[in-house]
This record gives C-alpha cells, structure tokens and sequence, in this order.
C-alpha cells in the first residue's frame, strides 16, 4: 500500500491503466476508497467498544457515599474489651452485605483518647476471612490460615501483612456511629482501606496504590 | 418442504477419480454401484430421497470436501486411547454447555435470591438435582480431562514444531476452564461459595500495582456489591463460554490442519537403507506431499525430514 503506484502499474507496458491514473500518482483511487471503508468501519465500531468497555469498568472509578451506622449507646462500650456489633456495609446484597464489628472505647494505659472509640474490622489482612476475637487470649484470631492479632489488631502470628482494619467511629448525642472502612499501618498509622493481603505503608502505599473506590482515611 | 427433493442425476457429485466408490459413506456419489440389485421399490425410493436430500444440501453448501477432510483425515499409526482425552474434554464442555444452559432457566444472579433458587432448582425441580449435580460435577471430570490431555501433549511431544501455537491455544482454554471454575464456584452463594470468592478476589487485589483495582473490577466495587454476582455469572455464562467456543475451533482447526503426532515409542527405522529403497521406489509419488506424513504410513515427527536428511548425507 505504501509503495508508489506508479510503480506497479506504470512500468507495466500490457496492464491498461486503472480510472483516474495520472502519473506519478502515489496511491490509486482503489486504494483511497479501501482506506476510507476501513477508517468509517473503526469509527462506526469505536464508540460501541469504548462505551461498553467502560460500561463494564465505571465502578473502579465509583465513589460510594459514606454510611454511618448507629450500634447503640456509646456508655455502653468498655475500654478493656470488645463489645460486638453488626454493620451494614453494603446496601442490597441481604445479609453478605453485613459485617461484625469489634467496638471498645479508647483505652489509658495503651496512650488512647478515652473519648475516642475504636472499631475493629473482623476482615482478615491475610485474605478476607472473619476473625473473631477471643476473649480468654485478649487476640483476634482468624480460622482460615492462623493469623493473629494483638488487642491493639496488630500481628502477633500467622501470614497477615498488617493489622485489621478499622472502621472510622463519631458519637452523635450520645449515639456510637460506626463509619467508612480505613486501613492502617504497622505503626497504626491510618491510611486508605486497601484490599487484604496488600501492605500498607512506605514504598508499599505505591505498589498497592489507593482506590477511588474508597473513602479518605480519617486525618 | 417435500422429502424428496429432485436433483437430475446430471447434477449429482460424482465420486472422485481414484476413490472407491463405496456406497452409503459418500455423499451424493455411488448411486449407480450396487443399486441394481433387485430391492422393494418403496427402500428405493427412501434411499433415492434421502441421497437427494444429502445431494440438495452438498450441492449449496460444498461440506462434503470439508466433512470427508475433516473426519477421514489420515491418523499415524499408533494413534490409541490416549488420543481421545481431547474429544473427551470436549464433550464435557458440551455437557457444561447444555447442562449451564438449563441450570440458567431457574438460576436467579442476585445476591439476595441466588441460594433459594438454587435450593429450588436442586429440590423442588424435576430432575433438578441430576442436572445440577452434572454440571458441578462435570466441571471437576473437565478439569481433570483437560490436564490428562496436556499430560498426554507434552509426554508424547506433540507441543513441537509445527504444533507449538495449538499448544499456546491449549494453555489459554486450560486458564479459560479454570476461570469457569472459579467464576462458577460463586454461583451457588452459600457460605463455602461466598468466602472462597472472596479470598480469590483477595489473592487478586495482592498483584502489584494493578491487582487493586483488577479486584476492584472483579468486585464492581471496593466491597462484595449487588453487581459482584451479576458480573461473575455474566462472565461465567455469556463471556469466557463464548472465548472457549471459539478456541476450541482454532484449536481443532491446527488439528486438522498439521495432524496428529504419531506416539514416541514409534520411531523412524534405525536401519536407513531399506527405508530409503521404498522411499525411493513406486511409493515416490505421494511420498513428499506435507504435514509430516511420509508415504509409507510410517508416519509422525519428523520421520519425513528424517528421510531427507538421510537422502543428503549418501
């Protein structure tokens, strides 16, 4: 298609010449026509593929609005144990939208704010299974592969890459309200929820990059 | 449409120079032979129109060249049992095929609805519990089918020149399959179903870089949402079906093309000179034509090349 027409025709003495030769011609007019057909066939078949391409990927670029959730009067948690609570994470998907989480007010001898309330996601930074935590052993321990986490939800054991989750928490009147998911660092630092089995924090915060997906970590 | 549809003899397809005309195997051909023995007039006139009816649709569609091409291709010697794990694996991707198609009647992707409707289907649906149990189950004997006939690709060497792209082919359908595998497994939306979804999408967000948001794509979100099951089950029913469908034609498209492999243990003859004296012989004539079969049936890997390379050295 590149090469000069004139090239193939015009030397050729017995092949007559094709309609609207001129010399020195670089493309024939059958050669134009095919181009235009397949450019009009792109253009016809872009928008289409484009559309349901990102038809298909928008939510990646989804915000969800934030959902606080009331679990009852915040009197009622203490600061040396975890008090159990179910939140809706996700609206319309019945209960998988649902999760556990453990509550229990900030804590004096760990340099908390006592005003302050902690939630602790039950999602395993491992790979997403429930942990639960056990009272006698003051850890959470997941069922799936081992790990365990201190009071705190630091990791003391197992395969996790970092501590639980937690949910961001305010006290309206005197109402606990449980908020977005936030992940931390291995120094608690609060950072972007991240996917479990991500690391958080240093160079790690790039190779795991935060999501428009989820909400701004509390500052 | 009349059974009997006339095709003036003159029309019909006559049986290639050099065949043997043996009747009923070939269509539209051999109506002369073997007709004038004296039968019931109404068995003849079945078999006219049904030769007819074959000869109607051969003459518009030209298959026969691609069927007789297709299903009498020639097979190496030492072709056996092994050489059916691929058809096997086939078939029961038609059975997933058909059995999918039907669990879909009564299959509801909604992450509220999803296990009743499965409860239903599985106990309250004639039948119900075969069907499903047919398709879960020939997911697993698909599996292993496929890993068999892999196994039995790379012992026998038949990934080699000039099948390496059948073999790439045959990678993508096994990931295909397993894709099914995984995207299936969510279906049911029990407890087993929905934690092992949900740590196979946990094991795709660790991937660098890119795994956050793959997961979340997979996810349709940053948390299982009520477009999580939807998605899988379109991926599982309309997308990854229709990618195996059309490797499964490219794949047996090489196969026809290039052949089949002749197993290992059959080897060129160690002793070259009266190899060569045939080759060279009356059975010259046919004996370069390609795909690595060599005249004299004693075919496979390059037994063909081997001749040629003995044929220079002398």
């Amino acid at each position: 298609m590149a090469e000069p027409a004139d090239k193939k025709r015009g030397t050729n003495p017995e092949k007559p010449k094709p309609a609207g030769y001129f010399e020195g011609e670089s493309m024939t007019r059958r050669t134009v026509f095919g181009l235009g057909v397949q450019a009009a066939g792109v253009l016809a078949v872009t928008p289409i593929a484009l559309a349901s391409v990102g038809f298909a990927i928008a939510p990646i670029f989804d915000t969800p609005e934030e959902m606080w959730e009331g679990v009852g009067s915040a009197d009622d948690y203490p600061s040396d144990s975890y008090r159990q609570a179910v939140i809706t994470i996700v609206n319309g998907v019945g209960d998988s939208g649902k999760t556990t989480v453990y509550l229990r007010r900030g804590s004096e001898t760990l340099d908390e704010d006592p005003n302050e309330f902690i939630a602790i996601s039950t999602r395993c930074a491992h790979l997403g299974c429930p942990v639960r935590f056990v009272k006698a052993a003051g850890n959470f321990i997941c069922p799936c592969h081992g790990g365990v986490y201190d009071f705190e939800g630091k990791v003391i054991g197992g395969p996790p890459v970092r501590p639980l989750d937690r949910f961001q928490t305010r006290v309206v009147g005197n109402q606990l309200e449980v908020g977005p998911r936030y992940s931390v660092t291995n120094d608690l630092e609060p950072v972007r929820a991240r996917d479990p089995g991500e690391f958080t924090g240093g160079i790690w915060e790039y190779l795991y990059p935060p999501r428009p997906t989820t909400a701004a970590p509390p500052s | 449409m009349a059974l009997k549809l006339p095709v003036p003899a003159a029309l019909r397809k006559p049986s290639k120079p050099g065949e043997r005309s043996n009747g009923a195997g070939t269509n539209g051909a051999g109506t002369g032979d073997g007709n004038g023995k004296a039968g019931s007039p109404v068995v003849d006139t079945v078999k006219e129109g049904a030769i007819d009816v074959v000869g109607w649709l051969d003459e518009r569609t030209g298959a026969s060249p691609f069927l007789t091409g297709l299903l009498l291709r020639k097979v190496p010697k030492g072709t056996n049992w092994f050489y059916t794990l691929g058809s096997a694996t086939m078939f029961a991707f038609a059975m997933q095929a058909l059995t999918g198609v039907f669990l879909a009647m009564y299959y509801v992707p909604s992450a509220t609805d999803a296990y009743d409707s499965i409860n239903y289907l599985t106990n309250d649906v004639f039948l119900g519990e075969f069907v499903r149990g047919l398709h879960k189950w020939g997911a697993t004997v698909m599996v292993i089918l496929i890993f068999l006939h892999m196994g039995r690709t790379f012992f026998f060497g038949a990934y080699k020149y000039p099948r390496e792209l059948n073999w790439v082919i045959g990678v993508v359908l096994l990931i295909l399959t397993l894709v099914m595998g995984l995207t299936g497994y969510l279906l049911p939306f029990d407890q087993r179903s929905y934690w092992a979804t949900i740590v196979a999408m946990n094991i795709t967000g660790s991937g660098p870089v890119m795994g956050p948001y793959l997961a979340d794509f997979l996810r349709a979100g940053s948390e299982f949402t009520a477009t999580t099951l939807p998605r899988f089950y379109a991926v599982h029913m309309l997308l990854v079906p229709g990618l195996i469908i059309a490797l499964i034609g490219a794949h047996l498209y090489l196969v026809v093309k290039l052949g089949t492999t002749a197993p290992p243990w059959l080897r060129a003859d160690p002793k070259p000179k009266p190899l060569r004296e045939e080759v060279v012989g009356p059975a010259s004539g046919n004996g370069i034509s390609g795909n690595g079969r060599s005249g004299n049936g004693r075919s496979g890997n390059g037994a063909t090349r081997a001749d040629e390379h003995d044929r220079e050295s002398s």
